[in-house]
């Protein structure tokens, strides 16, 4: 059976009819026991349990997986990978997951499309680009790569912005981070997972927790659909329906939940080779490198659990996009989709153990899961394996909501992320 | 485009309501309340999935109001002012 991925085992096994793959990871029966369960089959969750065996030799782990893995929010994000964050706690932990990112491919055997074309965030008046030089500055003291461009250079990065003068949103320059890109979703999600399984953790999907085995005030285990699975520390790390997850082990979180939307457009030939974000409109477009044109905004205004989305916010994002790129106007939409993100008064994650003792968790991300997932994998580990805090996740305890000390990054950032 | 039931104004448009919180999250009385209860007040929120209840605001008129609906389907149950609300718990 080929089990490494390379430009050899794919000549060999083209020689060989392609009838030596095996499949990327197992699908094990569950066990009455393991020393690890993790709960929540997407991105943050998988390299969770890839980490714990990777790093920490814990190796008899169980990842539940309600649905599919990759099929939550994992699946129905915009692949946007970057690190510029204002404050030096958001630095240390994006950092974290964008170094990881960086040598993810090698790492996993499993190539997850990393391409680091820039990310751009516009500024469209002169105080907002005031205002983006004085985030810069901070970005650049907490050590992440990010530069000022003049309205010229901004202008010769992305030449189908609507430069008229009768423009709505005009640009008066940006503020870029080269080493920011995007990644291949799947390929995260599909990458840990086979990694993972590799390395012996059991992965079982279309299995739903009901509920906590609660023993002597502490957790012991989990019933699930398919049955009763025991271990000393649980980790979660299920976005959008932590709460859910919280009611059912008996406490509250400062989470609300709401649909983010996303789309794509029809494939068209290379015409945008950068991510831009315009902080005005509340919209960030990429290309794919299938062509499509990718397309994310602002969270709907409604709390939901309904992965659909409503149509007034995508009317405002697509209207926004319009205003920022006229040439798009002919593109169909070839698809529109919503996650269900789990957003935190200060849009900043919460790592720790629960008011459960024996149970953890990793959520909070909101919108901006998706590029923090080898940070939160990796944090979630070190805490079911050593059952204490990494010194990047301790300040974002629960606790924070108690004493005050918030991160707020929705003010720091000044957009939602 | 879904519509909302403004007790006041009658079936209108989405947009023009704004999301107020959950029902029955009341400010705690008095000078001695410890940080845990302020957190759970300012912060903690059940946060169901399916049925709810919620303060909502019409911005149009500037009436806030008590709205039923679930957080899946999206089906709103029914509407009434906080005065009701508050007279049929």
């Amino acid at each position: 059976m080929t089990r490494r991925y390379s430009a050899f085992s794919l000549f060999k096994e083209g020689l060989a009819g392609q009838a030596g793959w095996e499949p990327a990871w197992r699908s094990p029966q569950p066990k009455p026991r393991y020393d690890a369960i993790v709960i929540g089959g997407g991105g943050h969750g998988l390299a969770t349990a890839y980490y714990l065996a990777k790093n920490h030799g814990v190796t008899n782990v169980a990842l539940l997986e309600k649905g599919w893995i990759g099929g939550g929010n994992t699946g129905r994000n915009t692949t946007v990978v970057r690190s510029n964050y204002f404050y030096p706690e958001s630095a240390a932990i994006y950092g974290l997951a964008h170094t990881l990112y960086k040598g993810l491919s090698a790492d996993l055997n499993y190539n997850i499309m990393l391409s680091q074309r820039g990310v751009l965030t516009l500024a469209h008046s002169e105080t907002g680009l005031e205002t983006a030089a004085r985030t810069l500055n901070a970005i650049q003291v907490n050590g992440i790569d990010s530069e000022l461009l003049s309205l010229e250079e901004v202008k010769r990065l992305v030449p189908i912005y609507n430069w008229g003068p009768d423009a709505r949103y005009p640009v008066f320059g940006g503020t870029i981070q080269r080493s920011g890109g995007t990644a291949r979703h799947d390929a995260v999600a599909w990458g840990y997972a086979r990694a993972a399984s590799r390395l012996g953790v059991d992965i079982i999907q279309n299995c739903e927790i009901t509920d906590f085995i609660v023993e002597g005030g502490r957790c012991r285990g989990v019933v699930t659909t398919q049955g009763t699975m025991r271990a000393e520390r649980t980790g979660m790390a299920v976005a959008g329906h932590s709460s859910v997850l919280a009611a059912k082990a008996g406490f509250r979180l400062p989470v609300n939940s709401y649909a983010l939307q996303a789309c794509v457009s029809e494939p068209v030939k290379p015409i945008l080779d950068t991510v831009v974000i315009s902080p005005d409109t509340g919209v960030y477009v990429s290309q794919s490198d299938k062509g499509e044109m990718v397309i994310g905004g602002a969270l709907d205004r409604i709390p939901s659990y309904g992965q659909r989305g409503n149509l007034p916010v995508l009317e405002g994002v697509l209207a926004g996009m319009l205003d920022m790129f006229p040439v798009l106007g002919q593109l169909k939409l070839m698809r529109q989709w919503a996650g269900i993100v789990d957003v935190v008064p200060d849009s900043s994650p919460i790592i720790g153990e629960t008011p459960l003792p024996g149970l953890f968790m990793n959520c909070g991300w909101g919108t901006g899961g998706f590029k923090a997932i080898p940070a939160g994998g990796t944090l979630l580990a070190h805490l079911l394996a050593t059952g204490r805090h990494h010194d990047i996740s301790r300040p974002f305890h629960l606790d924070r909501f108690v004493t005050g000390r918030l991160i707020d990054e929705a003010a720091g950032s000044g957009i939602a992320h | 485009m879904q519509l909302f039931p403004c007790p006041f104004c009658g079936p209108r448009d989405e947009a023009e309501f704004h999301y107020g919180g959950e029902a029955g999250n009341l400010r705690p009385d008095g000078r001695e309340v410890p940080a845990e209860r302020w957190a759970d007040y300012l912060h903690m929120r059940a946060n169901p999935k399916g049925a709810t209840k919620e303060i909502w605001v019409h911005m149009t008129c500037g009436e806030f109001f008590a709205l039923a609906r679930d957080t899946v389907t999206h089906k709103v149950a029914g509407s009434v002012s906080l005065g009701e609300a508050e007279r049929q718990p």
